[in-house]
């Protein structure tokens, strides 16, 4: 397997967003040889995702809220030595040494969707985890219809590819995110008959002190607020999608009021036309590389899982540090806060002297500011038990393996599955191609019969799909490939 | 106001080139995935379930669904969302676990 002649690392971050980015060049700064790895060909994560640079974007600012962080980041990037290793899908971190913490091997394959086959390892004596987040998604009666899409997944392909699911685009889920995706698509041209929110954000007033203490989140909202009004977008609170219309594709939405704990009021909901339907309810850690090594993890106040990290940002393995949305989705200033706070911290274990107190103080603060608002955005967006009656017996809930709701229902009462593994078990939900990264928060609810038990610990062993000659090339004392791999592993 | 989101950004993009889907032509602009290229030509679906052989699409837009999944250049499974378009790709429609011809 090949091995670069500079190595070992100091440290290896894994992720270029804006926690990897802040953390690398915070520690490169410091003297470290750092290597940064991301999946996608170009720096900056989901949130600064921007046009390839053959579409010529003049203003990928516009696209935007606080590019001049991004912007500083990539600069300092580019002026550092850095190893920036763009297209490395890093799919396991595995500790090499016997003496715990001493050297960590990163093992990615390369290529746009990691389809090149070409393994690569690469030492560290750290690691620094910036893997983000991906959306939780609750099913809804039709959504699997072409023309519903992630709403991240829709801002992801306008900010990236430039380029709208449809002309008349619903937005509807939970949390913070809808209205920053609604006011992008409406800027890009679609129309948005309607944002549907599932909660509402008079919860926000409840906790005036971090509300006080984060007025860049305020005025986020309020920017967000007054381009969908310039754009005569109408946000509804407290209702949800409940149903989408359509034979091959969105032809419309239904609408429905909701009650505190999300349950549908009964009769006839709105219905909306549109050709298309973005929908997505919160962020979800991504943290399957960290949970294999045995890093703790800790429940958010929305059901989520998040990595537990120390005042420093270290996880509960030695060696090994997390920043950003691994520890608890709080958007791009506070990865970023994480993200310098764990370089520095990891730089100042690996020289062996003293991290830079005022720094580090000044960064824990801001943190902690942060950390204290987005937990009041997490309670505020989690999702309801009563989310679950808007669903049929006809309901896919695993996209990948077409389970429906009714097939779910069955193994949990009829057969006595009470967890998503068991069900998972009886039905193959969560067994597909994206291994319950789509259905599995929903899963986990309809198992636990709406207990607010929180999501299970992913644990995947494989974080992103590995050609079968990729590991059987780690036995190889050559470190070769056992030949290029003509077989493409489903899972 | 913006009309699209090429207005949006200001987009120069360099000059188009032609893919094709299921033998159709479709214009892809340089920079764009497979999946968006597709966006653009208004095609949402370019895969059918296994089980019910239901169309389906991007989804997630960001690699991590597997929805998107196509057959590219006569190689199933490529994630369109993430694989680049080039001149001259041929995308088909992706029959369920797209390896038809091996009969599993």
């Amino acid at each position: 397997m090949p091995v670069s002649g500079s190595e070992p690392y100091d440290l290896a971050v894994i992720g270029a967003g804006p926690a990897g980015l802040a953390g690398a060049v915070a520690a490169a700064d410091m003297g470290l040889k750092v290597a940064l790895l991301d999946a996608s060909a170009h720096t900056g994560g989901q949130f600064y995702r921007t046009p390839h640079p053959a579409l010529g974007a003049v203003r990928p600012e516009a696209l935007h809220h606080d590019w001049s962080g991004y912007a500083d980041l990539r600069g300092r990037l580019a002026q550092s030595r850095i190893r920036h290793l763009p297209g490395h899908h890093v799919w396991s971190v595995t500790n090499e040494s016997a003496d715990v913490g001493a050297t960590w091997a990163v093992h990615a394959v390369t290529g746009a969707d990691g389809g090149d086959g070409r393994p690569v390892r690469l030492r560290a004596r750290a690691v620094l985890l910036a893997t983000g987040a991906y959306e939780r998604h609750l099913p809804i009666p039709g959504w699997t219809l072409p023309g519903v899409v992630a709403a991240g997944g829709a801002q992801a392909m306008l900010k990236s590819g430039l380029v709208l699911p449809g002309r008349r685009i619903v937005v509807a889920g939970s949390g913070p995110l809808l209205l920053a995706v609604a006011s992008a698509l409406a800027a890009a041209g679609a129309r948005v008959p309607a944002v549907v929110e599932a909660s509402g954000y008079l919860r926000y007033a409840r906790h005036p002190r971090a509300l006080v203490t984060n007025p860049h989140k305020s005025a986020e909202a309020l920017v967000h607020g007054t381009a969908l009004l310039r754009h005569r977008v109408r946000v509804r609170m407290r209702s949800a999608v409940t149903e989408v219309h359509g034979t091959d594709r969105v032809e419309a939405v239904t609408v429905t009021r909701l009650d505190k704990n999300w349950r549908p009021a009964q009769g006839a909901g709105r219905r909306i036309q549109c050709d298309a339907l973005a929908v997505g309810h919160g962020l979800m850690p991504q943290i399957e590389l960290a949970t294999t090594l045995g890093c703790a993890s800790r429940s958010l106040p929305d059901g989520t899982r998040a990595l537990a990290v120390d005042r420093l940002q270290e996880t509960s393995v030695r060696g090994l540090w997390a920043a950003g949305e691994t520890g608890g989705v709080g958007g791009a200033a506070l990865a970023r806060t994480e993200g310098e706070l764990a370089g520095i911290a990891a730089a100042a274990r690996l020289l062996g002297r003293l991290a830079p107190s005022g720094r580090v103080r000044a960064l824990q603060r801001r943190r902690d500011r942060m950390r204290a608002f987005v937990d009041v955005m997490a309670a505020a967006h989690a999702p309801g038990p009563g989310w679950s009656r808007w669903l049929t017996d006809e309901t896919e809930v695993c996209r990948c393996e077409e389970v429906t709701a009714g097939r779910i229902r069955e193994a949990v009462e009829d057969l006595g599955a009470r967890d998503a593994r068991t069900v998972k078990l009886l039905t193959r939900a969560g067994m597909g191609w994206c291994q319950g990264r789509m259905c599995g928060a929903a899963v986990a609810c309809l198992a636990a019969c709406g207990r607010a038990d929180g999501l299970p610990v992913e644990r995947r062993p494989l974080a992103v799909p590995v050609p079968l000659a990729v590991l059987a090339g780690l036995d190889d004392p050559d470190g070769k490939p056992a030949g290029a791999p003509s077989y493409r592993p489903s899972t | 106001m913006a009309r699209t989101p090429a207005d949006l950004v200001g987009a120069q993009p360099g000059p188009p080139f032609r893919i094709t889907f299921d033998g159709r032509p479709v214009t892809a602009l340089p920079g764009q995935s497979v999946a968006a290229a597709l966006w653009a030509a208004g095609i949402l679906a370019w895969r059918t379930t296994r089980n019910a052989g239901r169309p389906r699409g991007a989804f997630c837009g960001i690699g991590q669904c597997y929805d998107c999944l196509a057959t590219v250049n006569g190689e199933p499974n490529r994630r369109a969302c993430l694989v680049p378009a080039r001149p001259g790709d041929a995308i088909t429609t992706q029959e369920g676990h797209g390896r038809a011809g091996l009969g599993v």
